[in-house]
């Protein structure tokens, strides 16, 4: 099985989120960089499945300019065979998913594995236009994964439970938790992976389709009122008259 | 030209989610001139489909066959996609769901039309372009994104659209079927498992969230949670820490990597309101905060807070909540 794991480089969690004085772009200034934490779960998931199968490569993709590098080496230290970096800002989702399908096509690349969704640009989207753009199915968001030959069997969750799917190579899944334990590079892994194939290749297809006019930070709140533990019963009192909530 | 809504239904009913979903895309057709038809997905009642008039929908387009009670990825994206053609509409609305995202994106590549998720207001139309307010960095941010082209799809997040009611009116609820075959059920689901509710209510759809964190010592304090949700009508979440260790089902999750909730209340009880957690809810309306210690980041985020004992403030309001009638 050739697996293609798809990898996003996002802030940390941690991060303050801040704009250029225009509010036209996201300020990158002292951030510290990560590969998506969804994406781990589909990039661990793909190792294992690999390993179980005892055959097989996995590879990382990302689409985005060399800065990203750092964060491909470490999906190699994790246990990924070789990487491609689509050479591109991401512009948006859809430029993004023109990248994914060209080189699965290219690459005839049976399972194709993303994160649920990136934590800055919140799409949730990239692989729904995978699949429709290589006409294969997309399971999203998938919270287990099995296979067995070349069928697999996935968790969908759906508002209020969830749905188990069965689809055969080739196909799409979007992963989250619980699906596996998230590895982290060990010594090892860190040595190998600075000579495992890092392929740069350059863009294709059309450009996009959506464009940020401007970014906005939430409203700040008022501040705190407290209520005293004693008289905790009053809350209830302004959650109903104050507040109109209940 | 038209907007086409997808509403989501479940047991009969339309969801919520969607009500919110035919109401904007009905505002979206007035902004425009036009009107606005829905076509349901999932197991609905024409009765109910009817009244999605109140939302403002003129049509209903409905399929009953009945592959389509459950969530088909291929099937519902070949059915709307037909139905966006008979109507031919230059605007779809869907939920910022699951289903939502999973159809919207695939839309998007088959109709060549541009797609805004987790929008959260109505759009400005500026020439044939639109600009929508999205969120963006886990509820960090908010993004306003131009969405060019001739059809455009957008995904509305739950909460942040006032559903509309205007009593007496009543849509036109019509057959439609979109000749689905056998492939299109490529993704059919073997088995479909939901959730054991305890009290009734789904955390994606819930108004009113209680929320536990590891201030809350152990699972087998949660009934003064689910004591206090039950008496609120509210669903029950909980922050990572508390799934990771399995106190909590992972769908409780709520955060930066878990789900994220917009509810008009939440109550965060034992939490202490680290970036990631904050992240997830705080686009919620009303925020109440109950932490033993003062210093706990949370209260800055909060709107009502109280400084106090889990396992003595959480009875009171309970019983607070009961008196109120
Ligand atoms: C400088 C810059 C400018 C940007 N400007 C815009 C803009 O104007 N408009 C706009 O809409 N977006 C913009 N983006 C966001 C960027 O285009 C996003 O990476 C893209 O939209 C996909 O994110 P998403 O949230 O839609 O993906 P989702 O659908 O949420 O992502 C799902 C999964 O797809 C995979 N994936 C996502 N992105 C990549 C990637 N780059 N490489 C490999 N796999 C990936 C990951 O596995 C991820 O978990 C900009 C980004 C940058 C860095
Ligand atoms: C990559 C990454 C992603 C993450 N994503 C998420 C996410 O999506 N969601 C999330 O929740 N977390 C997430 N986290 C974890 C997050 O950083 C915090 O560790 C977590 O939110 C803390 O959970 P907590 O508030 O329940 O526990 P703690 O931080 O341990 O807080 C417990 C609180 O309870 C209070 N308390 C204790 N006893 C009592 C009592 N008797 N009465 C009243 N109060 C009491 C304490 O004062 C304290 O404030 C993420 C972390 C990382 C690194």
């Amino acid at each position: 099985m050739k697996f293609l794991v798809c990898i996003s480089n996002v802030p940390d969690t941690t991060t303050k989120i801040t704009f250029t004085p225009d509010n036209k772009e996201f300020n990158k200034a002292g951030v510290q960089f990560v590969i998506n934490p969804w994406d781990e779960y589909a990039l661990t998931r793909a190792i294992e499945l690999k390993e179980a199968q005892g055959s097989g490569t996995v590879t990382v993709l990302n689409v985005g300019e060399a800065d990203t590098e750092p964060n491909i080496r470490k999906a190699l230290a994790i246990g990924a065979d070789d990487a491609i970096r689509v050479n591109a800002a991401p512009k948006d989702a859809y430029f993004v998913a023109q990248q994914i399908a060209a080189i699965a096509k290219e690459g005839a690349y049976d399972v194709i594995l993303m994160g649920k969704e990136s934590i800055d640009y919140n799409g949730f989207q990239v692989h729904g236009m995978v699949g429709e753009l290589l006409g294969i199915p997309t399971v999203a968001p998938a919270m287990k994964l099995d296979m067995s030959g070349s069928t697999a069997t996935l968790e969908r969750e759906i508002e209020g439970g969830k749905e188990i799917v069965e689809v055969a190579a080739p196909f799409v899944a979007s992963c989250q938790q619980p699906m596996c334990e998230p590895r982290i590079p060990n010594m090892r892994g860190i040595m190998t992976a600075r000579t495992k194939p890092l392929k740069v290749v350059e863009p294709v297809g059309e450009g996009a389709r959506t464009e940020v006019a401007e970014y906005a930070l939430p409203p700040k709140k008022q501040g705190v009122k407290l209520i005293p533990a004693e008289s905790a019963g009053d809350l209830i009192k302004l959650l109903r008259n104050e507040a109109k909530v209940i | 030209m038209s907007v086409l809504v997808v509403v989501e239904c479940d047991n009969g009913e339309v969801k919520k989610s969607s009500l919110e979903v035919a109401s904007y895309g009905s505002q979206v057709a007035q902004m425009l001139g036009t009107t606005a038809t829905a076509v349901a997905v999932g197991v609905a009642t024409e009765a109910n489909l009817a009244q999605l008039g109140e939302q403002g929908i003129s049509k209903v387009l409905y399929d009953a066959e009945p592959r389509l009670k459950d969530f088909v990825n291929g099937a519902y994206t070949k059915l709307i996609a037909a139905a966006a053609d008979k109507e031919q509409a230059q605007v779809i609305v869907l939920a910022n769901s699951n289903i939502g995202a999973s159809v919207g994106s695939r839309l998007s590549v088959r109709l060549k039309a541009s797609l805004a998720t987790n929008v959260v207001e109505l759009p400005k139309a500026n020439g044939s372009s639109f600009t929508v307010k999205r969120g963006a960095f886990s509820g960090k941010a908010f993004a306003d994104v131009v969405l060019s082209g001739d059809r455009k799809i957008i995904a509305v997040k739950k909460n942040s659209i006032e559903a509309l009611h205007e009593a007496g009116k009543t849509a036109t609820v019509e057959a439609f079927s979109a000749s689905l075959t056998d492939a299109d059920f490529a993704d059919a689901p073997k088995q479909v498992v939901m959730q054991d509710q305890a009290g009734g209510i789904l955390l994606p759809e819930a108004d009113k969230v209680v929320s536990g964190g590891r201030g809350m010592k152990g699972p087998e304090n949660w009934h003064l949670i689910e004591d206090l949700a039950k008496a609120l009508g509210a669903a029950t979440a909980c922050s990572k820490p508390v799934s990771d260790v399995d106190w909590r089902p992972h769908h409780e999750h709520v955060g930066q990597t878990g789900i994220t909730v917009s509810p008009n209340l939440y109550s965060a009880c034992g939490i202490s309101g680290a970036i990631q957690h904050l992240a997830g809810v705080n686009s919620s309306k009303v925020i109440v905060v109950i932490n033993k210690d003062p210093e706990a980041p949370f209260f800055k985020a909060a709107d009502y807070g109280i400084v106090g004992d889990v396992f003595d403030v959480l009875p009171k309001l309970t019983q607070a909540v009961k008196e109120l009638g």
